[in-house]
């Protein structure tokens, strides 16, 4: 039998849709796309890992790891309790509150920016009263973790929701009746069909806090060493025309988002078993 | 199941409350509180201060080159939506898990990330550049930079909405009408478009909130030229970082209405159509 790539249909327009999908995806996506790969393939290796081992750019990838894994935590315990909240109570403006949980995703990430710096800088609507308790937290990673836990908030609620929404009350009925505390039914019984969900969520939510740019540029203050993330660090250097030192740096967070994706694909496949 | 849960334990409605409240408390600090203090900083100095710095030259001209880009964003992508869900999701060939891939890129790449490839294609040291300035174009830093990035982060949109619910609806009723002798776009408009239209709404909407609210790619690409390469978010940086306090609110608050028009518009769509909430925007 002659091997055959595609299976024979009667439909139309294959050749077009799919030649002109590849030429716009290649235009558009995979050319410039490849640019990065092309200038790393030209750096000297001595130059990549002087460049991406520098302490301040070490700095700035420990900053950035562990201001999106707090945001991303925050949002794995709050996303869980504001899904619980949506899906099994009921109280006046549920549905309004339901929509509004997606604004993070509407809002321009400048706004966002500039509007939590303005709330939480010392003279803050906010800000000063924790600056009267002597916390501070524009321009200190503690803001950097408020920018990327709002920018990061809807996506444990949305990807938990729906499983809730499915969820066979008969099970929490049977461990009810079987004598457990609703404690104990919520951890051996809820819990560990959220699991994956959560697993998603947090992931989705740590991918996108480590990338963020346009929310954080404003609170965090952007000092070296101090509270300059990984994207400032990349927008630095590019302003300083050092493509190569920005594409060294680049090269590597993007390796870090494809880790983190494959490791959601890789899951799923394995929950899906 | 609210019933069955009331059931199962009658006793602990405090605990109720507390989770409750707590809920309530974290989406108001994150959520109410934020949107409430965008709008309260742009009218802090009363509604003419307002206006006048909406009315302004510079803010007028990022309000047109935003809806300029959106405008563009919108039709090119959408065509290549809908072209690609059509290849992907009525036909059966090798490579169509390894091609949806391929067209989610952009949403995995940081906005930095994404306006820095097409420096590095375009920039004055790009692959491209010294062919450009022998020729007198210019790209980084004009309006067409600005368009580019934006179409990149942007483009799987309307793909990923279409791909999924072409897929799930199959082929029957393209064969038959086919078979009855309607020509191909015929067969398209008539019988496919109808199916997909809300899902295709869907994707525009989010598309256009994305396109008009995009930061981090276009402030790569843009070389902030006050009126001529500033979009809404990137006049608000400019304001905001200038001490115009009212001023860059006053554009941030345009921008607030369209995240609350988009959030209305979508939740309207769903409640139509029974779309899946989109978890990834």
């Amino acid at each position: 039998m002659q091997f055959s790539w595609k299976k024979p249909s009667i439909l139309p327009g294959f050749k077009l849709t799919l030649g002109y999908s590849l030429f716009y995806l290649s235009l558009l996506v995979l050319i410039p796309l490849s640019t990065l790969f092309l200038k790393s393939a030209s750096l000297h290796w001595a130059d990549f890992w002087n460049t991406i081992t520098a302490p301040r750019v070490l700095a700035a990838y420990r900053l950035s790891l562990l201001t999106a894994l707090i945001a991303a935590a925050i949002n794995t315990v709050f996303g869980l309790l504001l899904a619980w909240v949506l899906t099994r109570y009921s109280f006046p403006g549920k549905r309004i509150m339901d929509s509004l949980i997606d604004l993070p995703f509407a809002l321009p990430t400048a706004v966002a920016g500039i509007t939590l710096t303005t709330l939480y800088a010392p003279n803050g609507l906010i800000g000063k009263y924790l600056a009267a308790l002597g916390i501070n937290v524009a321009y200190t990673p503690l803001g950097i973790i408020l920018a990327l836990t709002f920018i990061s908030l809807p996506f444990v609620v949305r990807t938990v929701q729906p499983v809730l929404e499915t969820l066979d009350p008969d099970m929490e009925e049977a461990s009810a009746c079987l004598g457990a505390k609703r404690l104990a039914t919520f951890f051996y019984i809820i819990l560990p069909q959220l699991r994956p969900a959560l697993f998603t969520g947090f992931s989705l939510a740590f991918a996108r806090a480590l990338g963020e740019y346009g929310s954080v540029v404003f609170i965090s203050g952007n000092m070296p060493f101090k509270t300059e993330m990984t994207p400032l660090l990349i927008m630095t250097k590019l302003e300083q025309f050092d493509y190569t030192g920005a594409t060294s740096i680049a090269v590597v967070m993007l390796l870090f988002s494809f880790l983190i994706l494959m490791t959601i694909n890789l899951m799923n496949w394995k929950l899906a078993k | 199941m609210r019933q069955n849960h009331n059931l199962i334990q009658p006793k602990q409605k405090w605990l109720h409350g507390f989770w409750l409240v707590l809920a309530l408390s974290f989406f108001s600090l994150f959520i109410l509180v934020p949107l409430f203090a965008v709008f309260s900083n742009a009218l802090s100095k009363g509604w003419q201060l307002y206006f006048h710095s909406i009315a302004e030259p510079d803010a007028m001209a990022s309000i047109k080159l935003t809806l300029l880009t959106a405008a563009i964003s919108i039709p090119l992508n959408l065509i290549f939506g809908i072209a690609a869900s059509w290849a992907i999701a009525k036909f059966d060939f090798v490579g169509k898990k390894f091609l949806i891939t391929l067209i989610d890129l952009p949403f995995s790449v940081s906005p930095v990330i994404s306006g820095m490839i097409f420096v590095l294609l375009f920039g004055a040291q790009g692959y491209l550049g010294p062919w450009l300035i022998a020729h007198n174009v210019k790209i980084i830093f004009t309006p067409f930079a600005i368009i580019i990035a934006t179409l990149f982060v942007t483009f799987p949109f309307v793909a990923r909405e279409l791909i999924p619910l072409m897929e799930s609806l199959g082929n029957d009723q393209e064969e038959a009408a086919l078979t009855l002798g309607a020509s191909a776009w015929q067969t398209f408009f008539y019988v496919t478009l109808p199916n997909v239209k809300w899902a295709l709404l869907y994707g525009v909407i989010l598309l256009n909130a994305r396109a008009m609210g995009e930061f981090g790619a276009v402030s790569v690409v843009s070389g902030h030229i006050r009126g001529h390469t500033n979009t809404m978010p990137l006049h608000v940086e400019i304001l905001y970082n200038e001490y115009d306090f009212v001023g860059a609110f006053a554009v941030a608050s345009l921008l607030a209405l369209l995240a609350l028009f988009t959030i209305v518009a979508k939740s309207l769509v769903e409640w139509k159509s029974n779309i899946k909430r989109e978890v990834l925007a």
